[in-house]
């Protein structure tokens, strides 16, 4: 299925968990929060929370800041 | 005169310097962490942005922050609507281990002016969850009356706007707010551009200067993070030791008494 990454399409398998997709870009041990259709989904809900198609993910990082 | 081992207290956490300092515009990474050291700043701002997950640039940038002895200020920078905002204090909160949050929500693209109906709503929400809200927001007194009101203690009124370096445009205003809240935290954010301007917020009853731009964009940023520094100790030294009241005209410094004779009219 497709969702939408950061704002670009890319495939992952059918009903995919959150914490499968941060393996998957081995981002798992980073610094990073998760957004789903602009919600934000706690680390506590990463291994339960599966995406559906066409979900719009957020990766977000630390970044510079004024 | 505030010194090192002078400290003060905002968002439940004790802090040395009065200064707090962005983390974006410098020319290097390296050059971001020597202005920061030599700031002496105890807090840093930081923002949360979309993770490349080929380039990492959000991991590279964390490390450095990290291994500074600083206290992380989350901004929700680039929200325009309440929802955002919310949303992205939750994903800063998560990363960051801190409930503190710089609660930025742009009511105009032009002048970035914050928007003060979605500030109050975003912050009313925000408070009922637990953080603690640094608002960015424009130094109307009734808007810092009814955050306050909401049981914010922390205010944090634009002294222009963002990346302009005009200084402190409207001090009354600023005064009459720190006049009618005592209590309350107050800490410029936003167009402060030189330490003269730092100094003249902190004569006003400022409790601390936010400062990026600055610092960032000056030929030598650590040199100027000093020199900033240096002036916000001097302006809260001088509103402690308590500024002279202005006059319309002059006043002899030196006294009349035991004038000699050829001053005597004639």
């Amino acid at each position: 299925m497709q969702i939408v990454l950061n704002g670009e399409p890319r495939d992952v398998s059918d009903s995919t968990t959150v914490r499968a997709l941060l393996c998957e870009l081995h981002l798992d041990k980073s610094a990073i929060a998760v957004a789903v259709n602009r919600t934000f989904v706690p680390r506590s809900e990463h291994v339960t929370h599966r995406l559906a198609a066409g979900d719009e993910v957020e990766l977000l990082a630390p970044m510079q800041g004024g | 005169m505030d010194d090192d081992t002078t400290t003060w207290s905002v968002g439940g956490k004790t802090l040395r310097s009065r200064m707090m300092i962005g983390s974006a515009r410098y020319p290097s990474p390296d050059n971001m962490r020597q202005a920061i050291v030599a700031s002496k700043a105890s807090v840093v701002t930081v923002s949360l942005r979309r993770e490349n997950p080929d380039t990492r640039a959000g991991q590279a940038f964390w490390s450095y922050v990290r291994e500074l002895d600083v206290h992380v200020l989350p901004n929700t920078a680039g929200c325009h609507a309440v929802s955002e905002a919310v949303t992205t204090a939750k994903m800063a909160r998560e990363i960051f281990e801190t409930d503190w949050i710089k609660l930025e929500l742009i009511g105009d693209d032009y002048t970035l002016q914050p928007d003060p109906f979605d500030l109050l709503e975003a912050t009313t929400l925000l408070l009922a969850e637990g953080f603690i809200v640094f608002p960015y927001m424009t130094d109307d007194l009734v808007l810092a009356k009814r955050l306050v009101d909401v049981g914010c203690d922390i205010l944090m009124p634009w002294a222009a706007p963002i990346g302009s370096g005009r200084g402190v445009v409207n001090p009354t205003a600023l005064r009459l707010i720190r006049e009618r809240f005592p209590e309350v935290k107050l800490l410029v954010d936003a167009g402060i551009g030189a330490p003269s301007h730092a100094a003249r917020a902190m004569e006003l009853g400022c409790d601390g200067v936010l400062l990026n731009t600055a610092i960032a964009r000056a030929g030598d940023p650590v040199a100027m993070a000093c020199a900033f520094a240096d002036a916000i100790r001097a302006g809260r030294a001088a509103y402690t030791a308590g500024l002279m009241e202005p006059m319309e005209f002059a006043q002899a410094s030196t006294p009349t008494v035991g004038m000699p004779l050829w001053h005597e009219p004639s």
